[in-house]
């Protein structure tokens, strides 16, 4: 994969992740085409799109477009069960996600997504094992009274 | 306060800001307090700060001075503090800024923290924003790490190892064992990050693949091991067991199956199980479904699994799901060079989905169904097509246009239906067609002779009823202007006649010429068209006569030099009027006028053609004038010699050549290129005539003619040329001359004479003359020149 961008049907951006290095005015001009290709897409369109030598697959939740960047020889179908995946763990983190919560809380989205994609390709299957490891890294935000160099492992066990 | 709830509360101040202009103010302001509060010491909100400053970057501003903030924030000891300043090391670092580098300390001294989190952060941002030197460094640590560590480590050390052999595939060699070993994991996490790794080292190294070729049986195991299982909570996905897994192990068997009979062999089991198994009514399913459908396609299966595959496609096809469907088409076109019958079978179905709603499905099924044309379905798929062209989107329109002309121009079943098809066309979407496409409908026309009748119907109703499609109306025209006699007689077997008086026709050409409508070129047709209907017409001359003479006043400059030579006919040139303005020869594609893309353009050198066509450019002077008789004498009419002289315009009996028209003076044209006979013999008589001639090479027709009162049968001739010359001979029109002049045979031979040696042939005629046999050779020294 080579991006990940979330924006409203507005076309404001809620998430932007690039897997590749790519200069900032490049990166704006990828946003701009993605957000007026995929808005100007009919209800019930195919969720597949055609974008220079990327397959673009784009799904709506809601008032939230998700929409990733595919090599050529990537699968479609499963980019798709893949943003359902990143969509259901933003739900049972946040419980009933909705735009809002992703936009207060933009960086635990981040941080959702760093546990479950990993240099644009999934690095975790389980969805509860995703979940748990955002709870425990959660906690140890919390921790602040934890001299440094404490072994955390004995405090939080890894799964 | 606390500080989160301030990133909270900046968010929603930002969010209230009415205008453009007041988001900016608010957005400096905070940019500006941000920037003081990095400035100062350690004061427990840097992260906040930070945050803030990456959702201000989020909504497009400037956020280059928090960069060193990140770098300190991530050698901090405290953990939201590292979290913070690692996001935003993603968001605002990349390999191209300088302060990247200075991160690469931390990274690895955290990626031997004691903490596993810890250790992930480090692992996330070297693999989202890695540089070479970065990877290089810290290659060996993560190589360690995916020995010797848990796997929530492993996995995520296997994809920042995938990341580093993409930056540099040198590197690939390192990881090499440790990936062959991550594949006995029974953790899927890891499994995953091992099959990625394992798939990004082959795809970049072929002795790898060599090397991985040997654990394919390994990899069918644990698919089976996935397909067979039972009902696992933790990855179960609509049924399928782990499906993201499953996809990336069939992706992986697709690239060490590829060109291997053995690996091939090793998994045609498998796909075959996972083919049959895999429940399909959800997109995870499907998902893999398609996977397996890629990989038995790209190995070497046999042919049983490729109709298996083949047959899901076409089951794909009829899914409700559109998505589904868009995939089987991109597939099926894939394939559709390789296994085309097998595709053929699903043609009805794409067809039909060539009516679907969705745009992207549309331009799919467009795609396929062009490819699928053959022969034998030409007619049906081409009802579907046009039907198709008529509502479909604009964007599409010019490529159905081209694709359904290529699968005319290959498949016709007969010129008629040829005909039909490109003035449907023509009619349906005519401003979306080629330029070329005018002069190769007109190529078309004048070589079907038996339907210019037919033709010239059709076109004239179709110019009277709509002028607004240019391509149809520069046909229309041109048809008119040439076989306008065929349309005033008023009967035609083929279509049903039109009654038309001359004025009719002629009101039709003008009101094209008149028409704010008609493009120049569009116009310059009808003038010409007017001008041809003054020989084919007998009432109306006059009325030609005048618009002509109108025209030669027109601004445009194109139209008056046309309308001042038409004029110019009339008056001086009234004798000859009628030979110029004859029936036009059946046009060879290959002449430079038909290639010419401005249509116009090309007609009018065809018709300056004819005119100079009885120019003789004489190669040796000595008896050009008796050969001169001879070439023109082919009806016998005496040449009245005044109008001789004109015609040699070479050293010996040159006068001015004057203008074009001068030349023709007296003479009397036929539309024959002069021809030399090289063959004369029991009636059979072959010609040569030079078609074209450049430095390296010429373009002769041979013709043959019989003056016998029996048919000659089975003529047939050969040709021989010096070593060095090329000889191609093209297909004779026929084997039978008709008896008395009746007919003629005619072939052409392309000559290619590279190394310009004099040319010279040898032709050996054979034919059956009344009951008999014969056979002559003739030597043929020198060649008449071309035609013009």
């Amino acid at each position: 994969m080579r991006f990940l961008l979330l924006f409203s049907r507005q076309g404001k951006l809620r998430l932007q992740k690039w897997f590749t290095p790519i200069p900032e005015r490049e990166k704006k001009k990828i946003v701009r085409d993605m957000t007026t290709m995929v808005l100007a897409r009919k209800p019930r369109s195919c969720n597949f799109l055609h974008w220079k030598d990327l397959k673009i697959v784009y799904k709506r939740y809601a008032s939230l477009y998700f929409c990733c960047g595919l090599d050529a020889e990537e699968n479609e179908l499963i980019a798709l069960e893949m943003l359902h995946r990143y969509v259901e763990l933003l739900d049972k983190y946040f419980g009933n996600v909705c735009e809002l919560d992703i936009i207060f809380n933009f960086e635990k989205a981040y941080f959702i997504l760093d546990e479950f994609l990993l240099g644009g390709e999934i690095q975790e299957t389980s969805k509860q094992v995703v979940s748990r490891a955002i709870e425990a890294s959660d906690m140890l935000q919390e921790v602040r009274c934890c001299p440094v160099g404490t072994d955390l492992r004995s405090v939080f066990p890894s799964s | 306060m606390s500080p989160s709830v301030r990133l909270q509360e900046m968010i929603r101040v930002i969010r209230g800001a009415r205008t453009q202009g007041e988001e900016r103010g608010v957005i400096q302001r905070e940019c500006a307090a941000i920037r003081a509060q990095f400035r100062q010491a350690d004061n427990g909100t840097r992260s906040h700060n930070l945050a803030k400053l990456l959702y201000v970057h989020m909504l497009g501003y400037p956020a280059h001075f928090g960069q060193m903030e990140c770098v300190r924030l991530i050698a901090s000891p405290r953990y939201n503090e590292k979290r913070v300043g690692y996001l935003g090391a993603m968001m605002l670092l990349d390999e191209k800024q300088d302060a990247s580098l200075l991160i690469t300390n931390s990274i690895k001294n955290d990626l031997s923290h004691n903490s596993q989190y810890v250790q992930s952060l480090a692992l996330c941002t070297l693999a989202c924003m890695g540089s070479a030197e970065m990877c290089r460094d810290l290659a060996p640590e993560i190589d360690r790490l995916l020995r010797a560590s848990n796997s929530y480590i492993k996995k995520k050390a296997a994809l920042c190892a995938v990341h580093i052999v993409r930056k540099v595939p040198d590197l690939g060699e390192l990881f090499t064992p440790a990936a062959r070993s991550l594949l006995c994991e029974k953790n899927h996490g890891v499994l995953h990050g091992a099959v990625v790794l394992i798939t990004e080292l082959c795809e970049r190294n072929p002795d790898t693949l060599e090397q991985f070729r040997k654990v394919v049986p390994e990899l069918v195991q644990i698919m089976k091991g996935l397909v067979m299982s039972g009902y696992s909570p933790e990855h179960n996905v609509a049924g399928i067991s782990d499906p993201f897994l499953q996809v990336r192990i069939l992706r992986l068997l697709r690239i060490l199956g590829r060109n291997n009979d053995t690996a091939s062999d090793a998994m045609n089991d498998l796909l075959a199980q996972v083919a049959t198994n895999t429940d399909s009514s959800k997109t995870a399913g499907s998902a893999v479904l398609y996977e397996t459908v890629l990989t038995v396609m790209d190995i070497k299966s046999e042919s049983g699994l490729r109709v298996l595959a083949v047959n899901i496609l076409g089951r794909f096809l009829l899914n409700n799901d559109r998505n589904i469907r868009y995939i089987s088409m991109t597939s099926l076109q894939k394939i559709v060079q390789t296994d085309h019958n097998a595709v053929q079978r699903h043609r009805g179905t794409i067809v039909d989905c060539l009516k679907d709603q969705d745009a992207s499905v549309k331009r799919r099924a467009l795609e396929l169904s062009l490819a699928l044309v053959s022969a034998v379905n030409i007619r049906s798929l081409m009802k579907e097509l046009l039907l198709f062209l008529s509502s479909c989107p604009p964007e599409l329109r010019a490529h159905t246009t081209s694709g359904i002309f290529n699968a005319a121009e290959r498949y016709a079943p007969s010129q008629r239906w040829h005909i039909d098809t490109i003035l449907h066309v023509l009619t349906t979407a005519g401003g979306d067609v080629r330029d070329e496409t005018v002069p190769n409908l007109i190529q078309l026309i004048t070589t079907a002779t038996e339907l210019h009748c037919y033709t010239v119907h059709k076109l004239y109703r179709a110019l009277i009823t709509d002028i607004s499609v240019q391509s149809l109306v520069q046909v229309a025209c041109w048809c008119i202007g040439e076989y306008g006699d065929l349309l005033l007689r008023g009967e035609c077997e083929e279509t049903e006649p039109v009654q038309v008086t001359e004025d009719d026709v002629l009101d039709a050409l003008e009101t094209v010429l008149q028409s704010h409508m008609s493009s120049p070129a569009t116009r310059g047709f009808a003038l010409t068209a007017t001008m041809k209907l003054s020989t084919r017409i007998t009432h109306n001359v006059d009325r030609i006569r005048s618009i002509v003479s109108i025209y030669g006043s027109c601004i445009d400059v194109e139209l008056q030099q046309r309308a001042v030579e038409y004029n110019a006919l009339f008056k001086k040139y009234d004798h000859m009027r009628a030979a110029v303005l004859e029936r036009m020869p059946v046009i060879d594609k290959s002449s430079p006028g038909h290639t010419n893309g401005e249509s116009a353009g090309g007609i009018k050198e065809l018709e300056q053609t004819k005119l100079t066509q009885e120019v003789v450019l004489p190669k040796d002077p000595g008896n050009q004038v008796c050969d001169l008789l001879d070439l023109l004498g082919g009806s016998g009419e005496p040449v009245p010699s005044s109008g001789l002289s004109h015609t040699v315009p070479g050293p010996a009996t040159s006068t001015s050549g004057g203008d074009l028209l001068d030349l023709l003076g007296g003479l009397d044209v036929s539309p024959a290129p002069p021809s030399v006979k090289v063959y004369e013999k029991n009636g059979v008589t072959l010609k040569l005539q030079t078609d074209s001639q450049t430095d390296t090479g010429m373009t002769i027709t041979l013709t043959a003619t019989n003056s016998t009162d029996g048919d000659i049968t089975s003529l047939t001739l050969q040709a021989a040329v010096p070593k060095s010359v090329q000889l191609q001979m093209k297909a004779p029109s026929g084997d039978v001359i008709p008896a008395r002049g009746l007919g003629l045979v005619t072939q052409t031979v392309l000559l290619n004479n590279p190394n310009k040696v004099s040319l010279k042939m040898r032709v050996r005629v054979c034919y059956s003359s009344q009951g008999a046999v014969c056979q002559d050779t003739v030597q043929i020294d020198s060649f008449p020149s071309p035609a013009w």
